[in-house]
C-alpha cells in the first residue's frame, strides 16, 4: 500500500528554476534580442533576404532559450504531456500559417493580375 | 469494514477489477499542465493573428509602410523592458522557492513596473500613430497591426492585473501552496507573453523595416 502511493506519488516541486538557469536565459535573450536589432537598424550587412534570413533565425533560437530557461521545458515536465501539447500546437501552427500564406498568395496572384500596385503609384 | 472481518471470512479476497485504493492528487496536482494547454490555445491565437498579419501586412492602400511608422529605437527600449520584467519575475520565483514573502512582493513590484512600463511605451506609440492618421481604419496592414500587437499588449495588461491580484493574496495570506501554484501559473504566462513579443519584434518590427 506504501509502496503504491510512493510509485503514484506527484513531486510537489516539478519546477527546478535556479538562479544560474535564469541568469544564462537572460544572458542569452540579450545577446540575441541585440543583434537582430542591430543588423537591421545599421545595415551591416547589404543583402536583405540575408538579412531577413539571420533574423529569423535568431528568433527561432531565443524562443528556444525562453522555452527551455524561463518556461523549464523539457521532456519529463508533467510525464511527457507538456512537450506533446506543445508539439501539436506546433503542428497545427504550421498549418495555419503555411496554410494561410500559401493560399492568400495564390489567391492574390489569380485573381488581381491587371489591378496595378498601389503601393508605386503617386 | 475491519481487517479482522476480511481475514476470518474471506481468506483470499475475490479479483478486483477496478482500483481499489485510489491513489492521492494533490491539490492543484495538474494544474500546471492545465495552464500549459491554456497558453498553447493562446498561441493558436497568436498564430491566427500572424496570419491575417502575413496575409494584409503588404496591403497599404496607398498609406503609410512599416518604414515610414516605426521607430526601431522605442522597439528596442520596450522589448528591453519585458525582457527585464522576465529575469524579475525569475527572481520572484527564486524568492518563493525560498519562502522569503518580502522579497517576492518587491520583485513582483518591480515586474509590473517594467510591465506598466512596456504598455505605456506602446499605448504611446499607438497614440503618435492614430494622431498621424495611421489608425486601424487606415488600410489592411495597419488593421492587422492593431490586432495583433493590441492582442499582445491586451495579454500583458491582464497580467498585469493578475500581478497585483497575487501581491495582495501574498501580502494576505503569505506564501501558502495556493498562492505558490498561482505565482508559478502566472510566471508561465508572463514568460510566455516573452515569446509571443520575440514573434512580433521579429516578424513585424524587425522584417516589416527591411521592406
Amino acid at each position: 500500500m506504501s509502496a503504491d502511493t510512493d510509485a503514484h506519488a506527484h513531486p510537489d516541486q516539478p519546477h527546478h528554476a535556479t538562479l544560474k538557469g535564469y541568469l544564462i536565459g537572460f544572458g542569452l535573450s540579450v545577446v540575441l534580442t541585440a543583434v537582430p536589432f542591430w543588423l537591421v537598424m545599421s545595415g551591416a550587412i547589404d543583402n536583405k533576404t540575408a538579412t531577413t534570413i539571420i533574423v529569423m533565425i535568431f528568433a527561432v533560437v531565443q524562443i528556444l532559450v525562453h522555452m527551455i530557461f524561463f518556461l523549464h521545458m523539457d521532456a519529463r515536465s508533467e510525464g511527457g504531456w507538456s512537450l506533446m501539447a506543445l508539439g501539436f500546437t506546433l503542428v497545427v501552427l504550421f498549418i495555419a500559417l503555411t496554410g494561410s500564406l500559401w493560399v492568400m498568395y495564390h489567391l492574390n496572384t489569380n485573381m488581381m493580375p491587371s489591378v496595378p500596385n498601389m503601393s508605386e503609384m503617386p | 469494514m475491519t481487517a479482522a472481518a476480511i481475514d476470518t471470512a474471506t481468506p483470499s479476497p475475490p479479483p478486483a477489477f477496478y482500483q481499489e485504493h485510489e491513489h492521492a492528487h494533490a491539490e492543484g496536482g495538474s494544474t500546471m499542465l492545465g495552464f500549459w494547454i491554456y497558453l498553447m490555445s493562446d498561441c493558436l491565437i497568436f498564430a491566427m493573428l500572424f496570419a491575417v498579419y502575413g496575409v494584409l501586412g503588404h496591403s497599404y492602400a496607398a498609406g503609410p509602410s512599416p518604414k515610414d511608422l516605426f521607430e526601431l529605437p522605442t522597439v528596442a527600449v520596450n522589448t528591453t523592458m519585458l525582457l527585464l520584467s522576465s529575469i524579475t519575475y525569475g527572481f520572484a520565483v527564486l524568492a518563493m522557492q525560498q519562502g522569503n514573502r518580502t522579497a517576492t512582493l518587491a520583485w513582483l513590484v518591480v515586474t509590473a513596473l517594467f510591465g506598466l512600463a512596456f504598455v505605456g511605451i506602446e499605448l504611446n506609440e499607438f497614440a503618435h500613430m492614430i494622431h498621424e492618421g495611421a489608425g486601424p481604419q487606415r488600410s489592411a496592414f495597419l488593421s492587422a497591426f492593431f490586432t495583433l500587437v493590441g492582442t499582445h499588449g491586451l495579454h500583458v495588461s491582464s497580467g498585469i492585473v493578475w500581478m497585483v491580484t497575487l501581491m495582495v493574496q501574498v501580502g494576505v495570506h503569505g506564501l501558502t501552496d495556493a498562492n505558490k501554484r498561482r505565482l508559478m501559473c502566472l510566471s508561465m504566462f508572463w514568460h510566455f507573453l516573452d515569446v509571443i513579443w520575440i514573434g512580433v519584434f521579429t516578424f513585424v518590427y524587425l522584417l516589416g523595416f527591411l521592406r
